[in-house]
């Protein structure tokens, strides 16, 4: 399975199945495969996590380092998210510089946790010139679609198991001391990205590789929930087709739904 | 035989390895893929192809050829490493192919590219045997012609005791000599050393008995490997079943 280029003729079935609400795997078009979270999967990562949703397989990890503040956040720690599609994932990842799908998604799941003040970055100075910034690192181990929505599930896991170095006397970090205390989080805010996709008139959620390379564009949400308020924290819009007022609306209907439905699994792993 | 001046921080015997884990078919997308640990170092390979080679100029008409990657996944070590091979991932890249090279068919496919990738989860010591342990099997998994699995590990010298499948406690060890850590390959059913690789300093007569401690902890390491690819044969018979 070296080329896995969608032929035109796939990508015709798949658009007939899909208006008729079918898929090749038997699910609805907006069901979402079943998911497992494991958390700590790299010993030496401050917090670490594995996701398997469908075949899709990404790991997520933590790292904290010292560092100065950004001029335009002296009060703040940093965050600084990365992501690299390695070529052991796909047939289709090449080494190399980032193409614009390696770019966009570690931005995309950055923007949701960013915005949705998850880490509380206030909490993460230690003195004016010296802060904490955390990395997030994603990596696909397989990539069989919706790998945006995958890696964000994963690093709220792995934030959420995140712990904070200890200093030595110094002030450097002391890798042999063990990690008391949790990294700084905003209570219940967990930001969940969604991505739906568009091929002809159908609108499908967590598409295989295959079903979201056939699909012609693409919107992806962050959202959390404060309270009993939800709250989009970050929307792109990829790809050459366009989503109509109703698409939007009926989007809308649908991402709260979905929020709730994918926040309760993913409690289990929190 | 060297007198045993040091105390392993683990507990182990000096001839021990660390409790391994090992399981073929990890990556679905790939031709051939599985997972290797040696204790807190994991390593997972992933093999794609033969597959043609371009561009075009770089493919030779008398055979596939090898290409590895090795690399840390970036939270996988204490200090947090840059994303992107660095001229250490690079060397070992280089010496993972040169460590399965020996055993590979290639010449049933000309003008093809067989593409190795090897990350590591998780590092404590050893990554580059545990890589290559991974590797071989996945080549194997991929059905790749050859003629042995290759089985890696990694044999130290504390001071002047000489113990097998450092930790990274261990490798950082500084009294007496300190530590020199001796990375070894070879063929699994044949005296054939396919990576020899240190830094530090050893008497020659070490290096001979360092050799012979690693084949004893190589054919451990290579039932380990067999038994995953068997397990891997037999529940994928299983599987077609249902």
């Amino acid at each position: 399975m070296s080329s896995m280029d969608v032929t035109n003729l796939t990508k015709e079935t798949i658009r007939k199945l899909f208006a008729v609400g079918k898929r090749f795997d038997g699910r609805k078009l907006t069901d979402i495969r079943h998911f497992e979270i494991s958390a700590g999967v790299s010993n030496k990562a401050e917090g670490s996590a594995r996701i398997k949703i469908g075949k899709t397989e990404v790991i997520v990890g933590v790292k904290l380092s010292l560092g100065e503040p950004y001029p335009d956040s002296k009060d703040k720690g940093n965050l600084t998210v990365s992501g690299d599609l390695l070529p052991l994932a796909s047939p289709r990842f090449e080494q190399g510089p980032p193409g614009f799908s390696a770019i966009e998604l570690p931005r995309l799941v950055d923007r949701a946790i960013r915005e949705s003040k998850m880490i509380d970055l206030g909490k993460l100075v230690i003195d004016k010139d010296k802060v904490w910034t955390v990395f997030l690192d994603i990596y696909p181990i397989n990539d069989d679609g919706n790998l945006i929505d995958a890696a964000s599930l994963a690093a709220v896991v792995a934030l959420s198991e995140a712990k904070v170095p200890e200093l030595d006397k110094d002030g450097n970090i002391d890798h042999d001391a063990k990690p008391k205390k949790k990294l700084p989080l905003t209570d219940e805010v967990a930001p969940i990205s969604f991505s739906f996709f568009k091929l002809g008139n159908s609108i499908v959620m967590d598409p295989t590789r295959e079903e979201e390379e056939a699909c012609d564009s693409r919107i992806t949400f962050g959202i959390s929930k404060k309270g009993k308020q939800y709250l989009i924290n970050s929307c792109q819009k990829a790809g050459q087709e366009i989503f109509t007022q109703e698409e939007i609306d009926k989007i809308m209907d649908l991402l709260p739904k979905k929020f709730d439905e994918v926040n309760e699994k993913l409690k289990k792993f929190l | 035989m060297t007198k045993e001046t040091f105390k392993r921080p683990d507990g182990r015997k000096l001839t021990e390895l660390r409790p391994m884990i090992a399981k073929a078919g990890v990556v679905p997308n790939a031709d051939g893929s599985a997972m290797f640990a040696f204790g807190n170092t994991i390593a997972i390979a992933a093999v794609y192809g033969p597959r043609l080679l371009h561009p075009q100029h770089m493919q030779d008409p008398s055979t596939a050829i090898l290409r590895c990657n090795y690399d840390l996944l970036s939270f996988s070590v204490s200090d947090r490493k840059k994303p992107g091979p660095n001229r250490r991932a690079q060397e070992i890249s280089k010496v993972t192919e040169w460590a399965l090279l020996p055993v590979l068919e290639l010449k049933e496919f000309p003008n093809t590219v067989i593409d190795v990738q090897v990350y590591i989860i998780q590092a404590d010591a050893g990554t580059r045997t545990a890589g290559i342990n991974a590797a071989s099997m996945a080549l194997a998994h991929a059905g790749v012609p050859m003629r042995d699995l290759v089985c890696s590990v990694a044999v130290g010298k504390m001071d002047k005791t000489l113990v097998v499948d450092l930790t990274k406690e261990e490798e950082d060890f500084e009294e007496g000599e300190g530590a020199t850590d001796f990375a070894v390959a070879k063929v699994a059913n044949s005296d054939e050393f396919t990576l020899l690789q240190l830094d530090g300093k050893i008497e020659p007569e070490t290096v001979k008995e360092i050799t012979r401690l690693a084949t004893k902890a190589c054919k451990e390491i290579y039932d380990v490997q067999k038994k995953a690819l068997k397990d891997l044969v037999e529940n994928g018979k299983e599987d077609k079943k249902k």
